[in-house]
């Protein structure tokens, strides 16, 4: 796992690095999450970097989060609005 | 996703200006917010992606696993008692993950955006996007790794960490 170790990597640590993106993605199915789960209680140099990474995940979704300026929820608005009495829809 | 705020707003507001035409076509009782999603990414596909073409290829294949983490692992551990969460966010403004986000080839930044930032499943992505599952997981895979030594970089243009070199000891 670390850097420094010359040696190959286990094969359920390999296997928790390769499902690491697709697992905080929720892409991973429960049976393999627990897997991984138990190896990660046991193995903190495969356990540091899914903390890691999730981290990474939180942090580039709140500096991505976007509020849209009033102007523009005023304008789609505005826009919806002169669609509603241009046409005959929505019926009621 | 277009890279500049005023298309950005054209873009939500054609879309929206579609869902209320097309509202006939959703489904109650399935998600509202994957609905709009998928219409903002075909409007933004058709109208918007033709007139910022970049060079979608670079050579970044090279950038290993784990990369992000090796390389910040010396700063974790140069600033003990600080939280990792305030760590991150200190390391990464919003300006930073914007700008290394805006860097990425359009291919790649699509999936990112839709994948790790508004968390939307791979399977999604593939019906939007119509391409195979596997070519969402390959450009996944390609973005995220590019996001990564992007994100590195700025850390270390900001004086934050100096660089490591390229044989990690």
């Amino acid at each position: 796992m670390d850097a420094d170790d010359p040696s190959p990597l286990s094969p359920p640590c390999k296997d928790a690095l390769h499902e690491l993106y697709h697992l905080l993605s929720g892409e991973v199915d429960d049976a393999k999450r627990a897997q991984i789960a138990e190896h990660l209680d046991e193995c903190a140099p495969c356990a540091e970097p899914y903390d890691f990474y999730a981290e990474l995940r939180r942090c580039v979704q709140e500096q991505c989060h976007d509020i849209a300026p009033p102007e523009l929820l005023a304008r789609i608005q505005a826009a919806i609005e002169h669609e509603s009495t241009a046409d005959s829809w929505p019926p009621g | 996703m277009t890279r500049n705020p005023a298309d950005a707003e054209d873009l939500v507001q054609e879309t929206y200006l579609k869902a209320y035409r097309g509202f006939g076509g959703f489904e109650e009782g399935t998600n509202l917010k994957a609905w709009l999603y998928r219409i903002l990414t075909n409007t933004y596909i058709n109208t918007y992606r033709a007139k910022q073409r970049r060079p979608e290829e670079t050579a970044l294949d090279e950038v290993e696993d784990l990369y992000l983490y090796r390389r910040l692992g010396g700063l974790e551990a140069a600033r003990v008692g600080r939280s990792a969460e305030d760590e991150l966010l200190d390391l990464f403004t919003e300006a930073e993950v914007k700008a290394a986000i805006d860097e990425l080839p359009d291919t790649f930044r699509m999936v990112v955006l839709l994948a790790d930032v508004e968390g939307f499943s791979y399977k999604e992505i593939a019906e939007w996007l119509d391409i195979p599952i596997g070519t969402v997981m390959s450009r996944l895979h390609r973005g995220r790794k590019q996001l990564e030594r992007l994100l590195y970089e700025f850390a270390v243009s900001n004086r934050l960490t100096k660089p490591v070199s390229d044989t990690v000891t």
